[in-house]
């Protein structure tokens, strides 16, 4: 579905990713960790189609279908949005079908829109203004625009940024639900360790180049995530006391 | 006065038969409302994407153009307009390909443009006077070739609303879904800068350099306030920006006040009257 081969992503004189390489397939749950800067969310816009590779390739989908075909569903940060903006939760949804924002939305565009709201519990929203939504219901319209096509392949990028704990946890429900039953490929940048280990079927970790891919249970060594956040060499001595490692220890 | 006017002294006759039969005074009514409606439709755009500096430097670009074509005695529309749209151009240019923000790219070109424009008007034998009546604009310097360039900039707004409308409100929310789903985001975005340069430098003659900036910003915040849509906004702000260029000229004619600012105050007084309704709705009932 997705096949990463020695991708490296310049950006300007940064080298956001270095010989990325790794392979999911269809009904597989991707999660990306690794620092802020490591290069999670160039791998989501590479993914997109919205930065091309150095070098190396990105291809999706199975050999011959071209990029185009493919339908890929986004789910950005929520955090990063622009809340003043005039619109209802339903126009958003409807962007996803029109490709464009919508003026007038027809009894079909509106149909379809509210059928993808209602499978993600969110039909009550379909009226409200985007900026009188929590994150999490912001999120949750923001999935029923990435899933109202049916994708192939689902990106989130730090979906659990700006939420509460449960609103993630609804969160997981409805993406097991794809992921089980759509069969759909999930790609899931996060900071949320738990969610790797318990959710995700497979786990990359960045720091600008690849330091692990592989199952949840190989990926998440000590050793690994001590690579990957550059435990090794400085000391957390207050930190570490009763705190259990990696969990609430962000470097942002 | 006529007997029947001293029978409703409040009705203003005069007025009516007087401006009517101007043709001066309805060209600037007829670009005036061209101009209000197009600049606050681009100013909807402009509002929700925090650029109300840009409508301010691309103005002080145009000075620029027009110092240029006073030294090398041109029509000042016809350099003031590729100038500023290069400007434009290199505003997007550096907004979209580097690490700086708009705004920064803005306060460059601002004071590149009218530190050039100083030059131009030293370099220049004579009086400066005319470049500097554009600083504050005059109806009275509509001509009928400036009339024919608002409308054919009109048209090119009505012909491009269609496709480009729906595409700018997209990328004005979440640019960045609106690349994965469109890829024609960078194209429209110079579609924007352009018609937006194109119609600052023709309202600058009515309106001046110093007060333009007023006409992209006012209607659309005004319009926001009272929309709860992106549509509505687009269309209650341009319905608001012709109005207040309407009623801005004819009080300006009656008055005898300056064009540009009184159509600015117009502007402000809607915006005041949106700003109370808006408080009024929103207030615990």
């Amino acid at each position: 579905m997705i096949v990463a081969d020695h991708l490296t992503v310049q950006l300007g004189d940064r080298t956001a990713l270095r010989d990325v390489s790794f392979r999911v397939e269809q009904g597989n749950f991707l999660a990306v960790l690794g620092p802020n800067g490591g290069g999670k969310s160039t791998l989501l816009k590479s993914i997109l189609g919205l930065i091309p590779p150095t070098s190396g390739s990105l291809s999706l989908g199975t050999g011959n279908s071209r990029r185009q075909s493919i339908k890929i569903g986004y789910v950005p940060q929520i955090k990063s949005l622009d809340r003043s903006f005039p619109a209802r939760s339903v126009e958003l949804v409807a962007t996803s079908v029109l490709g464009r924002w919508p003026h007038r939305l027809s009894k079909t565009d509106r149909d379809v829109s509210m059928a993808a709201l209602e499978r993600v519990g969110a039909a009550h929203l379909a009226q409200q203004s985007i900026g009188s939504l929590s994150g999490g219901e912001l999120q949750r319209v923001y999935l029923a625009r990435a899933t109202i096509s049916e994708p192939k392949i689902l990106l989130l990028d730090e979906p659990e940024s700006g939420i509460d704990v449960a609103g993630t946890a609804d969160l997981y429900t409805l993406l097991e639900h794809f992921h089980t039953e759509a069969n759909t490929c999930i790609v899931m940048v996060t900071h949320d360790w738990d969610v790797a280990f318990y959710h995700a079927t497979h786990v990359l970790l960045l720091n600008n180049q690849q330091l692990c891919f592989g199952k949840p249970e190989t990926a998440l060594t000590d050793v690994a995530i001590r690579n990957t956040f550059g435990h090794v060499g400085h000391k957390h001595d207050t930190l570490a006391i009763g705190a259990p490692f990696p969990t609430g220890h962000r470097h942002d | 006065m006529t007997p029947w006017q001293l029978e409703h002294p409040f009705l203003p006759v005069t007025v009516m038969t007087d401006w009517i039969q101007n043709a001066f005074m309805i060209r600037a009514l007829v670009s005036g409302v061209l101009v209000g409606a197009l600049a606050s439709y681009y100013g909807a755009f402009i509002v929700q994407r925090r650029l109300s500096f840009l409508g301010s430097g691309l103005a002080h670009a145009a000075f620029g153009g027009i110092a240029l074509a006073l030294l090398l005695q041109q029509d000042p529309l016809l350099i003031a307009i590729p100038f500023t749209i290069i400007v434009a151009i290199a505003i997007n240019w550096i907004r979209s390909e580097t690490i700086l923000a708009a705004d920064t790219a803005i306060g460059i070109f601002f004071a590149v443009a009218v530190a050039l424009g100083v030059i131009f008007l030293s370099i220049r034998k004579g009086t400066t006077y005319d470049a500097f009546s554009y600083l504050f604009g005059s109806i009275l310097a509509i001509s009928m070739t400036d009339l024919w360039i608002i409308i054919l900039i009109f048209a090119i707004g009505i012909l491009t609303l269609p496709r480009l409308w729906g595409n700018w409100a997209f990328a004005t929310f979440d640019e960045e879904s609106a690349r994965a789903d469109n890829h024609s985001v960078g194209r429209d975005d110079y579609a924007l800068y352009v018609l937006l340069a194109v119609t600052i430098v023709t309202a600058i003659k009515m309106v001046g350099i110093l007060l333009i900036a007023a006409f992209l910003v006012i209607p659309a915040a005004t319009a926001r306030l009272l929309s709860p849509t992106f549509f509505w906004m687009t269309v209650v702000s341009v319905c608001l920006g012709s109005l207040s260029a309407f009623t801005g000229l004819i009080g300006s004619y009656e008055l005898d006040l300056p064009s540009g600012a009184t159509i600015v105050l117009c502007q402000a007084i809607f915006f005041g009257l949106a700003l109370l309704v808006s408080r009024w709705r929103s207030a615990p009932q």
